[in-house]
């Protein structure tokens, strides 16, 4: 198969940055993504120009690493499924394939589709963890968590920090990320103890990181190679307004 | 939040408002009466007028504010970009906002303040010597150019709350998986509900189906 492609080239985050032609020719259906662009990238090296920079690690949809816009669509256009669980089958032969960055202001640009996301890290830092004791790890049974709650708790723990929800949304809003993150730990007994104080930190950390307003598109669970559901947004809604009763409370 | 309560205290207002609105298809006599009850509840009714006042306010302060957010929180565009689940409303609600203003001030004018039609000075009270509000709406929708931005107008309201409707009971938490989607049907239906009835007042009038009650 052979694909025209347009790639976003920017050689580091004051520079101007725009969209390249290239060409990926000869590939296979079968072809990953992320390989088409290291066929490419081989290509570019062998004569002499710079590489396209783009970030991956695992290659199999765990690690959220990768983070390219696809035609229009994050992680492309097969959903659910991260930038790295993508095959050339999904596109047409001769399809021009347009490849840019996940855009956001809090996603500031390292180089070409680099992009930095320890804002995500910050957010998960104001709170999103527990503090546990050390020591020897405690019998498993002493804790009893309802089935339906645990079910819940590792649905939302299935976000792989990709970026993807804020990406796609039309308002750069991280919503779905920070709702999973706070959810995973509110339907668990293990984070009842700092539930409030998680809730009302880590949305604060959100919103000064510059990410937008969730206006309920939920265009990010239409992208989200976890299938997190939008559903924790209205949970991470619910958690919030509490926190705030509570706070008010005087609790 | 305060824009989902206010949006709601809005809904609330515009459901009831049609309701009033629709005794126009059974005679003079009922919406006449209706509007005078309105006028004799004196300080309720500027009550009520103040609390709508205030949602209107907080509603587009707010959501204006949030919306130059949200246009900052990504400086650089998408080059492409591809809609899946966003729709149409839910991504231009500042727009259908805008106009639902632009058209309640208008329509304040129009029927509130009685302005735009010559006509309106000469109406002379029903014969419960009531301000005849019936023939003032005939006479006002017998105005195609009228009638048109009305229908313009309502439409946007109706964009507006086919996101607007379901989209407050995600922000207020009052939602879960099974439930989204069936709000999200009901909140299309409910906003085409309230199209279809207002809109049927300039229609039914422009076609002659209702006559002013009094000559002029
Ligand atoms: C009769 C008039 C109006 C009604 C009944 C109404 C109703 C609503 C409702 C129910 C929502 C959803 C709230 C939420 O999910 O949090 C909403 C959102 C919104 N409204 Fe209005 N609105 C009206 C007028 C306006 C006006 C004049 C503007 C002008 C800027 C405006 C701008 C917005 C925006 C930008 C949103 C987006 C927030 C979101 O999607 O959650 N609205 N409106
Ligand atoms: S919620 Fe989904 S799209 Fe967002 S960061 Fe987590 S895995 Fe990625
Ligand atoms: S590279 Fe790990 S998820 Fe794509």
């Amino acid at each position: 198969m052979n694909f025209p492609l347009r790639i976003w080239r920017q050689s580091d985050r004051q520079s101007k940055g725009k969209l390249v032609e290239y060409r990926a020719t000869n590939i296979s259906a079968d072809t990953s993504f992320l390989e088409m662009l290291d066929i490419v990238n081989d290509e570019l090296t062998e004569r002499g120009e710079a590489p396209i920079a783009f970030d991956s690690d695992c290659r199999e949809g765990i690690c959220g690493t990768c983070a390219l816009t696809i035609n229009g669509q994050a992680h492309g256009p097969k959903h659910p499924a991260a930038a790295c669980q993508l095959y050339m089958r999904s596109f047409r032969d001769g399809e021009t394939i347009t490849i840019e960055p996940f855009r956001a202001k809090p996603f500031p640009l390292v180089r070409d589709l680099v992009i930095d996301r320890s804002a995500l890290d910050r957010i998960v830092q104001a709170g999103g963890f527990i503090a546990a004791r050390a020591g020897s790890a405690p019998e498993a049974n002493s804790m009893p968590v309802p089935k339906h709650n645990a079910d819940r708790a590792m649905e939302a723990a299935a976000c792989i920090g990709c970026g993807a929800c804020a990406a796609a949304c039309p308002n750069a809003s991280a919503m779905l990320f920070t709702a999973a993150k706070v959810s995973h730990l509110a339907f668990l007994p293990q984070g009842a103890p700092e539930r409030t104080l998680r809730a009302l930190k880590m949305v604060r950390q959100m919103d000064a990181e510059g990410f937008g307003n969730c206006t309920n598109t939920y265009e990010c669970e239409a992208v989200c190679p976890a299938e997190i559901s939008a559903s924790f947004i209205a949970k991470l809604n619910r958690e919030y307004a509490r926190a705030i009763l509570q706070r008010s409370a005087g609790e | 939040m305060i824009v989902a309560l206010t949006g709601a205290i809005l809904m609330l207002f515009v459901i009831g408002h049609l309701l009033g609105n629709l005794q126009i298809f059974l005679g003079p006599r009922w919406v006449n009466d209706y509007a005078q009850h309105l006028r004799d509840l004196g300080l309720l009714l500027w009550l009520v007028r103040t609390t709508l006042l205030i949602a209107v306010f907080l509603h587009i302060y707010f959501t204006v504010g949030l919306a130059l957010e949200n246009r900052r929180a990504r400086p650089q565009r998408y080059q492409k970009r591809d809609y899946i689940k966003a729709s149409y409303a839910s991504r231009h609600m500042v727009v259908s906002g805008l106009v639902v203003l632009a058209f309640i001030v208008f329509h304040l004018l129009h029927f509130t303040a009685r302005k735009f039609n010559p006509r309106f000075p000469l109406l002379k009270n029903d014969p419960l010597n009531h301000y005849d509000v019936y023939s003032m709406m005939v006479y006002g929708f017998q105005n195609v150019y009228v009638s048109g931005f009305y229908i313009i107008g309502l439409f946007l309201l109706t964009l507006h709350l086919t996101h607007g409707a379901s989209s407050f009971f995600q922000s207020l938490g009052l939602n879960d998986k099974k439930l989204a989607p069936q709000l999200a049907f009901g909140a299309r239906i409910f906003a085409w509900l309230l199209f279809i009835g207002y809109s049927a007042i300039p229609v039914a009038v422009l076609l002659g189906f209702i006559q002013p009650a009094q000559k002029l």
